[in-house]
């Protein structure tokens, strides 16, 4: 049987970009199942969503990536998806490479409980960012490697697959705050025995344009990121939930 | 001397009126309420036996006893405060945690719907 899978779409005020996000899902990945998180936005997201044929949650206001994301994580578990799959909106995540993400979720193969898609990894490249943005990303990657015991190039990445044991562990803590959606939930996930790989994948330009980048926010963002790293590594995390379905003996 | 009594029973005097009213109309929750009682009591008895501050100080080793109430007052409000921050922090991932069940609550909605919808329509 094959798995079941939930493609989770944040959408927050992407009334532009979502249409075609769902229809490229949809094209390359026809028997997946598809879900937007409409965080509280202003515009006609979650009208385009339902026009579109996905399942739409309806946020009632805007709670950011790791609210939409546990909204969707927690719907995944209540209908026994086998793995959810987290794509942005935007359209930087193409969805032509989800079949390769899902090959390597296969635990007894030499696979992992979350896989991200990343960028940096080979597959050719044209994002450019600054010197100080590439030193954070670095940190970041460096300490989540070491952590997670293989090569992670891009931990900033939403581009994400998760099994059954990763959604438990999301579905009951999946940080609201800044990096919290993406470093510090890896940094969770790890810490309650999921493992980690990656996958390269080449990201395409936003069709909203891109994230203006001056040094004074390159600085901030190395600062905000050495703090979620700093926090996610020594905050205690209650009742991680041991994954009820399956127990696998590591050996 | 005698302004610093009368200033102290006012303002002693005031805190416990506005508790009460406050209580009264159901507008704070008892937990606080005693936070701020336990205040006023302590101003109302500093204010009246002036002794227990300089006691308090001298026992400490502080030569003014007006800096030893600075001091703790300070101390007072900051613990308060970061007692507010906690408090705030717990109530943002409760309504979160809210609006993210609401959310999902409104889908399951749509789907039931959506799934008798079509049977409602066959018979005919």
């Amino acid at each position: 049987m094959p798995p079941r899978v939930l493609v989770i779409v944040p959408a927050w005020n992407e009334q532009d970009s979502l249409a075609a996000t769902i229809k490229d899902v949809r094209t390359t990945n026809p028997d997946v199942d598809l879900l937007v998180v409409d965080d509280g936005s202003r515009d006609r997201t979650a009208q385009v969503a339902a026009e579109n044929g996905a399942l739409v949650c309806r946020l009632p206001y805007n709670l950011g990536v790791g609210g939409a994301m546990r909204a969707g994580y927690r719907f995944a578990i209540r209908h026994g998806y086998d793995v959810a799959v987290q794509i942005d909106a935007d359209g930087q995540h193409d969805p032509a490479y989800l079949p390769s993400l899902l090959e390597r979720l296969d635990v007894e193969n030499g696979g992992a409980d979350l896989v991200i898609g990343a960028r940096f990894a080979g597959e050719g490249d044209p994002y450019r960012v600054s010197l100080l943005r590439r030193l954070a990303m670095t940190l970041l990657a460096r300490t989540l490697s070491r952590m997670a015991r293989t090569r992670l190039t891009d931990v900033t990445s939403g581009f994400r697959v998760a099994n059954r044991r990763a959604i438990g562990v999301f579905a009951a803590h999946y940080p609201a705050e800044y990096l919290g959606d993406t470093v510090e939930s890896m940094v969770i996930a790890i810490r309650a025995g999921c493992t980690v790989t990656q996958v390269p994948v080449q990201m395409r330009v936003r069709q909203g344009g891109q994230a203006s980048q001056t040094p004074l926010k390159a600085a901030l963002y190395l600062a905000r990121a050495v703090v979620a790293l700093a926090l996610a590594l020594v905050r205690r995390w209650p009742d991680i939930p041991p994954p009820e379905f399956e127990q696998e003996d590591a050996s | 001397m005698k302004s610093t009594v009368t200033l102290g029973i006012i303002g002693s005097a005031v805190v416990l009126i506005a508790l009460f009213e406050l209580l009264r109309r159901q507008r704070l929750r008892e937990k606080y309420a005693v936070i701020w009682f336990f205040v006023a009591l302590g101003v109302l008895a500093v204010a009246i036996f002036p002794g227990l501050l300089s006691g308090l100080a001298d026992l400490v080793g502080v030569e003014l006893p007006v800096n030893l109430l600075f001091f703790l007052a300070s101390l007072f409000l900051l613990v308060l405060t970061l007692q507010h921050s906690y408090e705030l922090g717990r109530l943002e991932e409760k309504t979160r945690t809210l609006a993210e069940e609401v959310g999902l609550l409104r889908l399951e909605l749509d789907i039931q719907r959506r799934e008798i919808e079509p049977d409602e329509t066959k018979p005919d």
